[in-house]
């Protein structure tokens, strides 16, 4: 019974033959054009809009050639593409004495960048793990003042840390900024750690204390394997904060080892001369490929990361 | 009965005291666990239950007083040294590490060596039925099997004392009634001290020896589940144990030669009642289970009957419970699941004295 491969006759099914009577039935119609979903992409289009045509200027921009940007559209395509701009801007735009482009610049960047991040992270990590879980005497006044740390106005601390990095005999080094980045982002990052591991269930803490696990133990085996996406988030806040940093890098360094930063500024607010908008749009662009690559390969992680790590606190 | 416990106790709390910030949880807390004795820690949330077992656990600081395990002061030692595992409510399993890395990693902390790990999680696997399990994530599992292997996490620590903080609360009913089961076995197996934590009180009395019934960071009452739901030593315990809970008349003890107990329905002799010491008389209150209360016309039988009506019937199949009064006393009544009772029945309700409690209307203590 009801195993025939070929019924005879299938009767149509309708309602009725189901039993039931006409009326709403199954899932509920969707209507597509509503007010609701005009209004959300609506805003959605222009405020994507909003930060797309001033890239597109960019972009389009730093692909013509210089009589074609006197013409004064800006935002045609270029007739001619040239890369001209981009060569320039990246070896030959001359800040100062130096004449060698903003490469000079990107190099003292990653020179900054990945020390400073690699360092900040790591101590706050370990900060916020000790803060979350170990509860040490004096705890609580030591995370207000870090997170009261936050909360200062850079300016205040400028001059005197130029003070103390001259006694220390970094004022103007590389290793001078990076050092200056790793206190800076300590606030925010043991903020931010402290809150994730706070987010972890406290009784695989216990577990492992049982377990025999000790600080640093506990800390590599168990915490690290599972706070990934939180070690994303820091890595990209730093990443692009100590990127996109100026202040500290115009304070605090010399010409030789200027940030690509403060080298896209002298570049762009050179007076002598003509301005030449293609190669400042393409330095431009070149100085924030770094954070905006980041972004893209750790985007999921980077939105996953911040879901986790900031809803508890 | 205490007298074949004449060996040194597995566990010994003295004077335990345990204080965050302005708030004290445990106050000068005392208890005494023999050896191979189950131990249930039994009372409603922020009784200070599971901060007990996590003291005893080293996982918190005491404020005052000591802990002796086996005989040793452990009051300053690392939860490691203290020679416990430890079972938790949320399994606890380390997430990244397999089922046996999750068995091992406190060995390796230990410096086991290589073969004798590789042994003991092969007999702990064996004894819970974990084996084809090892090379899984914890993800990969049921809540039973977690819980199964969070237990042999406490198993191949190859130790003395046994920690639960409420193990099975996370699951549900069917599987939590399983692996209550599967827990008693494994004491009656393995005959170690265990400590269980729990706020159900059908897992306390199914599984413990002992019982010690917490309120307000204080034991109340440490006793078999006998004692405790025959004689509870306070009003507090008596309401606490049972369901639905016991039935109490207020009245004045009257408790000379002949004890007798008047209550607003009349007064009876106390015939037959277990007094504890020899109190004075006062108001007190008379308590019953709805167990101990016989329906219908058996009542007539008893020492003590009244006429009540019903209210309410509840039929659980295997028993019914009614909610009957009689006058403004209300009274829960556990009859046969038969029974054919309807709201509005008259209904005689008849007990004995022997097995009722009377308490102190002041102290609260059992007279």
């Amino acid at each position: 019974m009801g195993h025939n491969k070929t019924p005879a006759a299938m009767p149509e099914i309708t309602l009725a033959s189901r039993g039931m009577v006409d009326g709403p039935s199954g899932p509920k119609p969707t209507k597509r054009l509503s007010r609701r979903n005009i209004m959300i992409y609506g805003i959605l289009i222009v405020v994507s809009l909003y930060y797309l045509v001033p890239l597109y200027v960019m972009i389009v921009t730093s692909l013509k050639g210089m009589p074609e940007i006197r013409l004064g559209n800006i935002f045609a395509p270029p007739v001619e593409i040239t890369f001209e701009p981009w060569v320039k801007a990246w070896a030959e735009a001359c800040t100062g004495l130096n004449c060698d482009g903003l490469s000079r610049g990107f190099w003292n960047s990653v020179r900054i960048t990945i020390p400073s991040v690699l360092a900040s992270i790591a101590i706050a990590s370990v900060n916020g793990y000790a803060l979350a879980n170990w509860r040490f005497k004096g705890a609580d006044i030591f995370f207000t003042i870090l997170i009261f740390g936050a909360f200062i106005p850079y300016q205040v601390m400028l001059y005197p840390i130029v003070i103390m990095l001259r006694e220390i005999g970094l004022y103007g080094t590389l290793w001078g900024l990076v050092i200056v980045h790793t206190i800076f982002g300590m606030p925010i990052l043991t903020l931010l750690f402290r809150n994730y591991f706070t987010s972890l269930p406290e009784e695989l803490f216990k577990a492992a204390r049982v377990d025999g696990a000790g600080f640093w133990g506990i800390y590599f085996r168990i915490m690290l394997p599972m706070s990934l996406p939180i070690f994303v988030v820091a890595m990209i806040l730093q990443v692009t904060g100590i990127w996109n940093d100026f202040l500290f890098g115009v304070v605090y360094t010399k010409p030789e080892v200027y940030p690509m930063t403060v080298q896209l500024n002298n570049i762009v607010n050179s007076t002598q001369g003509v301005k030449e908008y293609n190669v400042n749009m393409a330095a431009t662009l070149l100085t924030g490929l770094v954070p905006l690559a980041i972004y893209f390969v750790s985007g999921k992680l980077f939105v996953r990361g911040i879901a986790a790590g900031a809803v508890k606190g | 009965m205490r007298g074949e416990y004449a060996m040194e106790p597995s566990i010994s709390i003295r004077e335990l005291t345990l204080k965050f910030g302005a708030l004290t949880v445990l106050k000068g807390l005392n208890l005494d666990v023999n050896p191979g004795e189950f131990v249930v820690l039994l009372g409603s949330s922020g009784c200070g239950k599971s901060t007990l077992l996590n003291c005893i656990a080293g996982l918190l600081d005491v404020s005052d007083g000591q802990i002796f395990i086996n005989g040793r002061n452990v009051t300053w030692e690392e939860p490691s040294q203290r020679g416990i595992g430890m079972v938790f409510q949320s399994y606890a399993l380390y997430p990244q590490m397999t089922v046996e890395g999750n068995l091992t990693f406190g060995l390796k902390n230990a410096r086991v060596p290589k073969a004798e790990i590789a042994d003991r999680v092969a007999r702990a696997a064996k004894v819970l039925q974990i084996e084809p399990l090892l090379k899984r994530k914890p993800a990969a599992l049921s809540g039973g099997q977690r819980q199964r292997v969070a237990i042999g996490r406490a198993l191949v620590r190859d130790v003395d004392v046994f920690l639960f903080d409420e193990p099975l609360s996370n699951l549900d009913a069917k599987l939590r009634a399983d692996l209550r089961v599967e827990i008693k076995q494994l004491h009656q197996r393995l005959e170690n001290t265990m400590i269980y934590v729990t706020h159900d009180q059908t897992e306390a009395m199914t599984l413990a020896d002992r019982i010690a019934i917490m309120k307000g960071g204080n034991v109340l009452q440490f006793d078999t589940p006998n004692e405790i739901y025959n004689r509870p030593a306070s009003r507090y315990v008596a309401e606490f144990i049972g369901s639905p809970s016991m039935n109490f008349v207020e009245g004045t003890g009257d408790l000379s030669a002949s004890p007798r107990f008047a209550g607003t329905h009349g007064d009876f002799a106390l015939d037959g009642y277990a007094f504890a010491g020899r109190p004075a008389g006062g108001p007190a209150a008379f308590g019953i289970r709805p167990e101990h209360i016989v329906c219908g016309p058996e009542a007539q039988a008893k020492p003590i009957h009244l006429d009540t009506k019903v209210d309410l019937v509840e039929p659980l199949g295997s028993d019914t419970l009614a909610w009957v009064h009689a006058g403004d006393q209300p009274f829960w009544v556990r009859m046969d699941g038969q029974s054919t009772i309807r709201p509005g029945d008259r209904l005689p309700i008849g007990f004995d004295p022997a097995r009722a409690n009377l308490f102190d209307m002041q102290t609260e203590a059992r007279i």
